[in-house]
């Protein structure tokens, strides 16, 4: 057993290190869900598929470049960036016709009527993608080009390294929830996004116009989430159409568990999530001596929502924008 | 405006109708037709696998129908995607048996897939023959109608430790599997026997993941063990095996024959070069082998993905059995064409198959094999680093 706990304590900083790099994967997604839900009180299921579209973009531009030779031609924060670039694009702009296509005519109906659309929106883009995939390519799963200037590890104490795609991930989630954090707080659509959130009707009275910022919100969301599958993608390596729904489904619970409809609140469910899994998958084959294994992390987390949910129910940091009406 | 459309797609439909017609008498014409189905994912991510099962089978039927086709038999190839599912296998099977022309079932890919769907064929005695699944249970139930071509995962998980302990010569292991029927069970095999021959097993895990495997890799690379085993199949294996030399592990790696497929490299690239697994799947390097290897590549345009040879074997197996059992000019039973499977030797490009009461061949060879190259065009050449024929071991009451 002594030899165990050494283990445990010497693990301990790479394992802080992957949940904190899942966690902020898992909070760049979850952002997509909470603005959402934050403006029209509803969970945007085809968000899964938003995010790995943004992901199937970010491989198709690697791919691309790889094709012709330019991949090791231009220095790699271009090349991550173009990547990035078009992933958000695509994905912000797919939010928006969803949104356009399949929740605005139902903006009227019962609430349950927009959530089934959502959940068959997200089988329709999953098989969409596979159709486009399996003609273009004739392929399943996609493997992102590696790059081999993100595979460098740096090391940073004798047992432990971390790769640069890991800390271009962690850099990247910063920059873009700032970027977030000054749009919705700072500027005038900013302002406009959160008077919609807080009343739909009254904000209308005042001109702002609902369906512009609505589509807006999508854009947005829907951008984080593709720039979240790029870097999903690059961290990973390998995508397949439907790798979405189970990071969609973690990072919805991230949402809920940070209190869904508050932006602060996803960044933290995330990271909190990410913890808990990846302390879990670590630590409970070694402390309870192989009787659990890494197979139960996923129990530890929808416990934690479960236990949020009793005695937190409006999540960890609570639903900031609604408290405020 | 409404009215009419529907009286459009009804006249159209009535135009279908009567232009399907003739061709559906045409088939009926002559003595019968005789069907031989297969099952295996055609989409999803084993699809790579599982359509090599089907072409494998495709190939042998147009090679090999002449004796039928001579009589005045229509032999038709079904296939069937099962999506690597249990459901949609099992639903398929209450297709397959509905269909009276069809005599043989050849499937499936995934153990896990193969043994609920195999009860379905099991009570119209519909002969089934694996060209891929290692799981003892197939055959272990003891079913008249049920056999496999390939050989068992509680000889190739043993295989790959023996390998292990004396080949390698490792003193610690890390076990990590899919939880899956397949990957789970010749991962057990493999452990049992890995700690008679004395190699400890510092860890025996199971994961679901597909993508993110840091949480599970950091302690490996913490126990520092000299050899990582993996109990699953290529498309969670590459992305496993991969990260982990990424991130620094520098244990030697070994798995089953699930990671036996070209876009293993495809995932992996060059950090997989090196790997060993065990597989039942024959390299391509006799005459046999070879031949079947530019038929199949000149046919489809691509190469042979493993088991695409055992389906080949499997299909020629069913048709010899179909063959001796046509009597009088009429399709034969389904029972008759059990019978006759368990009586037929064959000699093919995987060796002489002769099955046992169980459906097991009575003798059966397994490889252990390393990636040479991270080109997947050059899987065939993958170096073989032992070869063993070993014969099934008996029911254990």
């Amino acid at each position: 057993m002594r030899m165990d706990f050494d283990l445990l304590v010497r693990i301990f900083p790479e394992v802080l290190l992957d949940g904190i790099i899942l966690g902020f994967m898992y909070a760049l997604i979850a952002l997509g869900y909470t603005m959402v839900y934050g403006v029209l009180e509803f969970i945007n299921f085809a968000h899964s598929e938003i995010f790995i579209a943004g992901a199937f973009v970010g491989v198709e531009i690697l791919l691309g470049l790889q094709a012709r030779g330019l991949l090791d031609g231009f220095p790699w924060p271009f090349v991550l960036l173009l990547a990035l670039m078009a992933g958000m694009a695509a994905s912000g702009l797919l939010a928006v016709a969803v949104e356009r296509i399949a929740y605005r005519p139902l903006r009227g109906a019962p609430r349950l009527i927009p959530l089934i659309s959502a959940i068959g929106v997200s089988f329709f883009l999953q098989d969409l993608i596979r159709l486009v995939e399996s003609l273009w390519r004739n392929a399943f799963n996609l493997v992102y080009p590696s790059i081999d200037a993100l595979n460098l590890r740096l090391e940073l104490t004798e047992t432990m390294d971390v790769s640069v795609k890991s800390l271009v991930v962690i850099v990247s989630a910063l920059l873009m929830l700032w970027a977030l954090h000054l749009i919705v707080n700072r500027t005038k659509v900013g302002t406009a996004i959160r008077a919609v959130a807080e009343d739909q009707a009254a904000a209308s009275l005042m001109g702002i116009d609902v369906n512009r910022i609505i589509s807006l919100t999508f854009l947005i969301g829907g951008a984080m989430g593709g720039a979240a599958g790029v870097l999903f993608g690059v961290q990973y390596g390998l995508i397949n159409p439907y790798s979405g729904f189970i990071p969609g489904l973690k990072a919805f619970t991230a949402a809920v568990l940070g209190g869904i409809g508050n932006i602060p609140g996803a960044m933290v469910g995330g990271l909190v999530l990410g913890l808990l899994e990846a302390f879990a998958a670590s630590y409970l084959s070694l402390l309870t001596g192989g009787a659990f294994g890494a197979e139960y992390k996923d129990i530890f987390a929808f416990s934690a929502l479960i236990l949020i949910l009793i005695f937190r129910p409006k999540g960890l940091l609570g639903e900031v924008v609604r408290e405020r009406a | 405006m409404i009215r009419h459309r529907v009286r459009l797609v009804q006249a159209l439909l009535a135009v279908l109708a009567v232009a399907l017609v003739p061709a559906s008498e045409l088939g009926a014409q002559g003595k019968g037709t005789i069907k031989i189905a297969t099952q295996s994912p055609l989409s999803g991510g084993q699809a790579a696998l599982g359509e090599g099962i089907k072409l494998g089978a495709q190939l042998a039927l147009e090679q090999l129908r002449g004796n039928l086709t001579k009589q005045g038999f229509k032999v038709e190839l079904v296939p069937f995607d099962d999506q690597a599912k249990p459901d949609v296998g099992v639903a398929n099977a209450k297709n397959i048996i509905a269909d009276k022309d069809i005599l043989v079932v050849i499937g499936h890919l995934n153990s896990g897939v193969a043994i609920p769907s195999s009860e379905v064929y099991k009570e119209v005695d519909l002969p089934m023959i694996s060209p891929a699944n290692t799981n003892e249970k197939i055959t272990d139930r003891g079913y008249p109608s049920v056999n496999r071509v390939c050989g068992r995962d509680d000889v190739q998980g043993p295989v790959g430790a023996e390998f292990a302990a004396q080949t390698l010569k490792v003193k610690s292991v890390y076990v990590v599997h899919d939880k899956t029927t397949y990957g789970q069970g010749v991962a057990e095999a493999f452990k049992a026997e890995a700690e008679k021959k004395g190699v400890k097993v510092v860890a025996f895990e199971g994961t679901e993941e597909k993508s993110n495997f840091d949480p599970i890799i950091t302690p490996i690379k913490a126990k520092n063990p000299d050899l990582v085993y993996f109990g699953g199949i290529y498309d969670q294996g590459g992305p496993f095996f991969k990260q982990a030399r990424e991130k620094g592990v520098k244990a030697k790696f070994l798995g089953p024959d699930g990671l036996d497929s070209s876009d293993l490299v495809k995932i992996g690239g060059k950090t997989l070069v090196g790997l060993y697994y065990t597989t039942a799947a024959a390299p391509s390097t006799s005459p046999q082998a070879k031949k079947f290897g530019d038929d199949f590549k000149k046919k489809f345009g691509k190469n042979p993905e493993p088991y695409a040879s055992e389906s080949y074997v499997a299909t020629a197996i069913a048709l010899k059995a179909i063959e001796s059992t046509v009597a009088g000019g009429k399709p034969p039973t389904r029972a008759t064409v059990a019978a006759a499977i368990r009586k037929v030797k064959y000699a093919g490009m995987t060796g002489t198959i002769e099955f046992d009461d169980k459906g097991d061949p009575k003798k059966a060879s397994y490889y252990v094999m390393q990636v040479t190259s991270d080109n997947p065009e050059k899987w065939g050449e993958n170096k073989e680093a032992k070869r063993l024929a070993i014969a099934a071991p008996p029911l254990k009451k």
